[in-house]
């Protein structure tokens, strides 16, 4: 026999973010006390909304299984010892299996003589085996807990009632002065509490109570009461997907509604008009056709439709002081040249120990500079990175940027354009900032992928060369986010950096420029080049390379990004060619035969000492790789030597008598070595 | 809302309120501040094991925040209604909504919300858990329990529950600008503020003398530590605020740096540390005379 079981934590209301979240959580940890408790069950649905997390156990066992077993437990001699006395292990495997040394027998097996008990337990009722869910409460996590009361114990927020049903009978948990009960709480200002009288009748009586426990249903309401109001005015909306989670999650019974603000204010820019609307009111905004922002919003409101234009009219007058304050801010910043926020960059702190953001433009265009020679860039180009670097961090004192700090970057491009900057140099600004989470977009202007490069490169050198190294768990400062960006936009790019030639080298161009420490010495830069090597494996992670791809490009010696790119790209591509398998394996059997000669002082081949046609195909051969412009190509090469290879090995004899002749083919294969290694160490590459 | 409720009526019905609820109406306190947290009646009344139910009304200034009284909703000061129940009996929102009531706004009338916020002030060492309450998408109110004070654990936890006064006041009296509310009697704000906000914001921007604010600080700082020393704990306590409104007036003429910055606030927060410890040795000398009181109250009512 089974029943549905009904465990309802009622909680004043949780943040947004915690409530979906918290039920799955509620959900595991009830599925994995009943899998203990030996209590099946069909499955767990789990409901939420901001005052509640409730999971219901559907079709749960009704009691846990009688035991009825034989035990073996130490031989005779081992149980008693020669006055007749239980032993310590005699009374150990009786306790252990819940019964007392009184209870063992003796039964003879193979001759000998051992400890028996015969354990006979009823299994528990699921009511007995559900009062003790009281550690699935104190077990639950949270990212924000607080205490209430007197007591020390913590949760999301004070928790005001449970609901605990198995069928119809209540299941009465205790947790801190709280007794589970059938008694549950409608909307707070809609509806009244509910007595359930069963498990099952849990979301029907409460939507009679202007609640909608299930989140997904409450979802599909907004979302389709939305759809309505948009179509019936023709307008677009771009459905936010975690704003529409976060509003889901702060209402029990949603009705959406539009307001509207006065024209006057779409001259602001669009960003500050959509940072008012979304981030501070949690309002969607809205587009007419041709996708342009128009002074409408939508909302949803936790209730129903009476006196719904109370609600527009108060959220309408809200908006427009927030966007007086915005046009205030506007007006004030559009005052002054941008040389008046650009000279106040000296007072602008980018960190105690490192210096002023005054400072650090200076840092950035002397390493974009570089930069932008080892890349190619034109003059122009050029031309406005260097006119950018001297501005790219003004609007941080912007009236705007202090009130919406979200809108740094944004609002530069806005006040250069203005300002009559050309159209690179603004949208460099912006850019700079790019990708602004990990996977988030690159900047599209050659200009502003500069930017962002150099900006970023300057950072995680001076916060190395100041000592603030991130440590696999600590990372204030977001530096592998940085490292990870200039990884992403070198390579969408398709611009070479080898870092352990570079860094050196910006940092030589640095010194004597910038009060900022800066890292000194070989063991600083391997640690950065390292630590930007490791940006590198993550991007080849998440792009689906094979691990031992990734582990044979990683092994090399090479530290530019490209480079490690184009080389994964290809063994992942042949990978599983029939061609692959030979080819690495005669590349790998030269890496072990150096390896293994610890062969290190390669010189020129000399054909003279040939005694093979083999040696002086080979050698021909690698003389013509020396030509190879990419990877594919250099593998394509490979396959095609194999042949080659493979005869020379046949034919010769490594480890020649003859000194000089041994050395010769031996630096033959160190040559072809050098260009294999291009390729990363194949020897990490699993064949099969 | 069919009566328009002016300031003064306001304050008086949520402190009627709110002693219906046993709250002591307690006067503002004679010292600048910046909030209403920071009156004695809330942080120092929050360490310790003893209960504490007080509203009051208090004028918070904030330097920075000034705008000459040109600007319809920031204020060089503004007022907070400020409830602090210790510890926070579990009807506590409840509470607030039938205080809202009595303000005429009737829940089903309008869209109210609790919104996460959990409220800090690191430079006094306070921390909390709640929300800002959404009066129709108006943050009208801040909600928190508070975790620490004074860097101390805060057990009985109190509950503290902040009315932004002109805020609520706009919303009442739909008014778009401050300045338009009626304060009592047919006087509006602006015959009360709008001068004192205009010659605060000028003083605090333009006319404060920084050298002489940085002395002041040094000296007040100078003074509260020595009487910390000599366990004075509330004149102490009116050094510390001296303080904090010295910094926060250095802090609106924008030339602090970040550094200086967390220097000054890390020096407020270290004797915030202080007073609050020495509040609890004093009142533990004295046997923590509330709880006392509490305890042969809640004996007396069981018998």
């Amino acid at each position: 026999m089974t029943k549905d079981f009904l465990f309802e934590i009622g909680v004043e209301e949780m943040p947004a973010h915690v409530a979906s979240k918290s039920v799955k959580q509620l959900a595991d940890r009830t599925g994995k006390f009943l899998k203990e408790n030996g209590l099946g069950f069909k499955e767990i649905k789990t409901y939420s909304t901001p005052r509640r997390l409730t999971v219901l156990v559907k079709e749960l066992d009704e009691k846990q299984a009688d035991v009825d077993e034989v035990k073996k437990g130490p031989a005779k001699k081992i149980a008693q010892d020669a006055d007749g006395n239980w032993t310590k292990a005699a009374v150990g495997f009786a306790r252990g299996q819940g019964m007392s040394a009184d209870d063992i027998y003796f039964e003879e097996l193979k001759g000998v003589e051992y400890a028996y008990v015969h354990v006979q337990k009823a299994g528990k009722e699921a009511k007995e085996v559900l009062l003790g869910l009281d550690e699935v409460i104190k077990a639950m996590t949270f990212p924000t807990k607080m205490r209430w009361d007197s007591q020390d114990f913590e949760f999301v927020r004070p928790i005001h009632w449970l609901v605990a049903l198995y069928g119809s009978e209540v299941v009465p948990v205790e947790f801190l002065d709280i007794t589970a009960g059938r008694k549950t709480a409608g909307h707070r200002f809609l509806g009244d509490s509910v007595v359930l009288a069963n498990a099952d009748d849990y979301v029907e009586a409460l939507r009679d109570q202007y609640v909608i426990v299930d989140a997904d249903e409450r979802k599909a309401m907004i979302v389709s009461q939305i759809n309505d109001l948009v179509n019936s005015h023709n307008w677009q909306i771009k459905l936010d997907a975690s704003l529409l989670e976060e509003v889901n999650n702060l209402v029990e019974y949603p009705t959406v509604f539009a307001g509207s603000f006065d024209q006057k204010y779409l001259e602001i820019p669009d960003e500050v008009l959509i940072t008012s609307m979304k981030d501070n009111q949690r309002y969607f905004e809205v587009y007419d056709q041709e996708g342009k922002l128009i002074n409408c919003f939508i909302s949803v409101r936790n209730g129903n439709k009476d006196h719904l234009e109370n609600v527009i009219s108060g959220n309408e007058k809200v908006l427009v002081a927030r966007l007086d304050d915005a046009v205030f801010f506007y007006d004030e910043d559009r005052k002054y040249p941008l040389s008046h926020f650009v000279d106040r960059m000296d007072s602008v702190s980018f960190h105690d120990k490192i210096g002023s953001m005054a400072e650090k433009m200076t840092r950035v265009r002397i390493i974009g500079d570089y930069l932008a020679k080892r890349f190619g860039l034109s003059a122009e180009e050029v031309a406005d990175f260097d006119r950018v670097s001297g501005l790219y961090k003004f609007d941080l004192v912007t009236q705007m940027v202090g009130e919406f700090a979200e809108l740094q970057g944004v609002m530069g491009m806005h006040y250069a354009r203005l300002a009559g900057e050309n159209e690179n140099v603004s949208v460099a600004i912006k850019e700079h900032y790019m990708p602004t989470t990990a996977e988030g977009d690159l900047p599209k202007t050659k200009v502003g992928a500069l930017l962002s490069v150099a900006d970023k490169l300057d950072t995680i050198i001076a916060f190395f060369g100041a000592g603030m190294i991130p440590s696999s768990s600590n990372d204030p400062y977001a530096l592998r986010r940085y490292a990870y960006g200039i990884v992403r936009i070198l390579l969408n790019e398709d611009w070479s950096l080898p870092f352990d030639q570079v860094v050196p080298e910006i940092v030589e161009l640095l010194s004597g420029k910038t009060p900022a420490k800066l890292p000194q010495g070989a063991e600083e830069d391997k640690q950065l080049a390292d630590f930007i090597r490791d940006r590198i494996k993550q991007f080849l992670q998440k792009n689906n390379y094979q691990y031992d791809v990734i582990d044979a490009v990683l092994a090399s010696s090479e530290q530019d990004p490209s480079q490690i790119l184009a080389a994964a790209k290809v063994l992942q591509q042949h990978h599983d060619d029939k061609a692959f398998k030979p080819v690495v394996e005669s590349l790998t059997r030269i890496a072990n035969i150096l390896k293994k000669a610890k062969f290190s002082q390669a010189s020129p081949v000399d054909p003279n000492l040939f005694e093979d046609r083999s040696e002086q195909d080979l050698y021909n051969g690698v003389e013509a790789l020396a030509n190879v412009k990419d990877h594919a190509e250099l593998y394509e090469a490979f396959v095609a030597l194999q042949g080659v290879i493979d005869r020379y090995f046949d034919v010769n004899m490594i480890m020649a008598k003859d000194e000089a002749v041994k050395n010769n083919r031996l630096s033959q294969l160190a040559a072809v070595n050098d260009l294999a290694k291009r390729l990363g160490d194949l020897s990490k590459l699993v064949i099969k | 809302m069919e009566q328009k409720l002016d300031i003064q009526t306001m304050i008086f019905k949520l402190e009627q309120f709110w002693a219906s609820k046993g709250c002591m109406i307690m006067p503002s306190y004679d010292e600048n501040k910046g909030a209403g947290t920071m009156s004695p009646y809330t942080f120092l009344r929050a360490v310790g094991p003893e209960p504490w139910k007080a509203c009051y009304v208090e004028p918070s200034r904030r330097p920075a925040d000034g705008r000459y009284g040109d600007n319809p909703n920031r204020l060089f000061q503004h007022h907070q209604f400020q409830v602090v129940l210790k510890p926070a009996p579990l009807e506590i929102q409840q509470y607030y909504l039938d205080s809202l009531k009595v303000l005429g706004i009737e829940p089903l009338e309008h869209d109210i919300r609790f919104v996460e916020d959990n409220w800090e002030n690191p430079s006094m060492g306070c921390a909390g858990v709640g929300w800002e309450v959404w009066l129709d998408g108006m943050e009208v109110s801040q909600f928190t329990y508070f975790q620490t004070v004074g860097e101390l654990d805060v057990k009985p936890t109190m509950g503290e529950i902040t009315y932004g006064v002109e805020r609520l006041a706009s919303y009442i009296q739909d008014v778009n600008s401050v300045f338009d509310l009626e304060w009592g009697d047919g006087v509006l704000y602006r015959d009360i503020f709008k001068e004192p906000e205009y010659e605060h914001s000028k003083y605090a921007f333009e006319e404060s003398d920084q050298k002489q604010l940085l002395e002041f600080f040094d000296t007040y700082e100078r003074i509260a530590k020595r009487l910390l020393g000599q366990n004075l704990v509330h004149p102490a306590y009116d050094y510390i605020l001296k303080c904090s409104h010295t910094f926060n007036l250095l802090d609106a003429r924008g030339t602090v740096s970040v550094t200086e910055r967390a220097g000054y606030l890390h020096r407020i927060r270290n004797m915030a540390h202080e007073v609050a410890v020495k509040f609890v040795e004093e009142r533990e000398k004295r046997g923590f005379p509330l709880l006392k009181s509490a305890q042969a109250k809640a004996e007396a009512s069981n018998d």
